[in-house]
């Protein structure tokens, strides 16, 4: 054994501190879920504080705040993921037809722009857009007569998961059809000259050669994204949300964060985290065991 | 080859939906743009579409001369350099580590990383840690909790594992050991993989406003895409008090000069944005290549 260390010290030189890293920063704030179980203070530590069982869970299930939220992250992370799923397959097959290739790289590159701006500058474009103050969209609308006030969009509570959808949209439809372009590429050409050659018109091809060619991936990218619908980020409703619309815009990372920094209560925001990472374990597994059976696929 | 008549219709609905969508796609950013060359005190009376009415430097000279925004945009190059650079050699000689297959222990490793991708404490117990290593105001925070990358680590390991056996048996007949092949063969001849990553690790590093939120509160060592997010905070809280009624201090401070709050925000933001876009057009094919190395083999 120890010889076999003293080969490879080299080996384990270049893997050993790195894992230590890793376990710093990924595993050591585990410890802290502790604090879920205590009426946690800053100056006892968690060493200190005393103990309190699941107080903070039962708490936290009779919350009705807490309800809301967790509606607010599961809508707005299954909105997200149907329109991004529709609309990147819609857009792959469209782009797939396109015959001028400069004219399919160029929307191809100005789509994919949005994903690397950041989301401040995305949230401030958005805000700027739907402004009641000179902000374009209004703008529009009241040339066109359809309104004579200038909305308050990010008012609206209610409006806030479509705005905030089709934000999300924007900034990311173009780039997810790069992995749906591909397999479309990778489609077996025969097939679709043996369509043609049977008189298969371009949408008959598409409908019955492109899509099915399409959907295991579009299943399996389907079924990984639902493992992880409670585990939306929370960048976007950060910077879209505000007071008026935080019935709608809250989710439950914000929730977390929100209790422990504004309330100082440490241990109801850690309860709220450790209730999201039970429910995305069980997300999980439960997605990769669906894919296992469906595609003989193993997502980790 | 001739086409049908639906057909060509098709094709024709095809492009103009594809041309609308570019057009949606682009113009935000090109109105944002057009707001940032505009008069402040002309924007402000409404009307502005695709062309500046009232052209002007002024707003960009109001924020280039900004010390903070200097300093930000400052803070932010370090950042991404430093970061860059540290994330990928870090996660590069790692990833070399663990892509031999006699590393005793490797496979508990392998799953100790995966693990880190579906599961994590949450904030508050982070924050608590970051605050416990002191590393609360420093500019480590910004680059170092992040450098090892799990999926930069399956992508390099990958890549590792394809490269001809042949060329690490000999630099050991050479005498090499495993830094001397790692330095002198592999990572030479692993321009591409290095090269896809380090623009996504670079983007992250300079988009990433959500970090230095938490963790920074001096003036001196906060990021460009942080200081956007305090000066459009403040922008909506003062919209916020003009739609209760209230009085907009802020446009009374500017009253007197024609830059106003939007337009300096416009012109902080193109120059955040900027460095992204001038180096997207050349990078873009290495970024398409990298989601696909990483989607389809990791």
């Amino acid at each position: 054994m120890y010889r076999k260390l003293r080969a490879q010290y080299q080996l384990l030189i270049m893997s050993i501190p790195f894992m230590a890293v890793l376990v710093l920063f990924s595993y050591v704030p585990l410890w802290g879920w502790i604090m879920a179980f205590q009426n946690y203070s800053l100056s006892h530590g968690i060493t200190g504080s005393p103990f309190s069982g699941f107080n903070h869970f039962a708490d936290l299930f009779r919350d009705d705040r807490f309800y809301l939220v967790l509606r607010n992250t599961l809508v707005m992370s299954g909105m997200s993921l149907a329109t991004d799923f529709v609309g990147a397959i819609g857009l792959a097959l469209l782009l797939n037809e396109v015959r001028l290739r400069f004219f399919k790289r160029t929307v191809q590159t100005i789509t994919y722009i949005p994903h690397f701006v950041s989301w401040v500058v995305m949230a401030n474009i958005v805000l700027g857009s739907l402004s009641p103050d000179g902000g374009i969209v209004n703008e529009v609308l009241m040339r066109l007569g359809i309104v004579h006030e200038p909305i308050m969009f990010m008012s609206k509570g209610s409006w806030f998961w479509a705005i905030h959808t089709l934000a999300g949209l924007w900034k990311e439809l173009g780039w997810s059809t790069i992995i749906y372009l591909a397999v479309i590429a990778g489609l077996n050409a025969e097939m679709y000259e043996a369509a043609e050659v049977d008189g298969a018109g371009r949408l008959q091809k598409m409908w019955h050669i492109s899509v099915p060619g399409l959907m295991p991936t579009a299943v399996l990218l389907l079924i990984l994204a639902t493992g992880n619908l409670i585990n939306t980020g929370y960048e976007s409703q950060f910077l879209l949300g505000n007071g008026l619309n935080i019935d709608y815009s809250q989710v439950l990372d914000l929730y977390a964060l929100d209790y422990s920094f504004s309330i100082g209560d440490y241990s109801y925001g850690v309860a709220i985290s450790v209730f999201k990472s039970a429910v995305s374990i069980l997300l999980v597994l439960g997605v990769n065991q669906a894919a296992r059976r469906l595609g003989g696929f193993k997502a980790f | 080859m001739r086409l049908s008549r639906t057909e060509r219709t098709v094709q024709v609905v095809i492009y103009v939906l594809l041309t609308l969508l570019a057009f949606l796609t682009l113009y935000p950013f090109w109105n944002s743009l057009v707001i940032s060359f505009n008069l402040g005190s002309d924007t402000s009376l409404g009307g502005i579409t695709f062309w500046p009415r009232a052209f002007t430097w002024e707003n960009y000279e109001v924020v280039l001369r900004d010390h903070r925004i200097a300093q930000a945009f400052v803070v932010s190059v370090a950042r991404t350099v430093a970061g860059t650079a540290l994330s990928i050699l870090a996660t590069a000689v790692f990833s070399y580590g663990m892509s031999k297959t006699e590393l005793a222990g490797r496979k508990y490793y392998m799953i100790f990383c995966i693990v880190t991708l579906y599961f994590n404490g949450g904030l508050i117990p982070y924050f608590l840690l970051i605050h416990g290593l002191g590393m609360m105001n420093t500019f480590w925070v910004l680059i170092v909790p992040g450098a090892i990358s799990i999926w930069n680590m399956i992508i390099f390991r990958t890549f590792f594992k394809e490269m001809p056996a042949g060329l690490e048996e000999s630099a050991k007949i050479d005498g090499c050991g495993h830094f001397g092949t790692f330095f002198r063969i592999v990572l030479p001849l692993s321009g591409p993989v290095i090269a896809s990553l380090s623009l996504f690790v670079a983007v992250n590093l300079w988009n990433d406003w959500f970090t230095a939120t938490l963790f920074i509160n001096n003036p001196k060592l906060v990021p460009i895409q942080s200081l956007l997010q305090e000066i459009m905070n403040a922008n909506t809280v003062t919209e916020q008090l003009r739609s209760q009624g209230g009085s907009n201090f802020l446009d009374k401070i500017f009253q007197a000069r024609t830059v106003t709050t939007k337009s300096l925000t416009m012109a902080t933001m193109m120059v955040t944005t900027l460095p992204i876009i001038a180096v997207y057009p050349f990078v873009q094919r290495h970024f398409v290549k990298g989601v696909l190395v990483g989607s389809l083999k990791g």
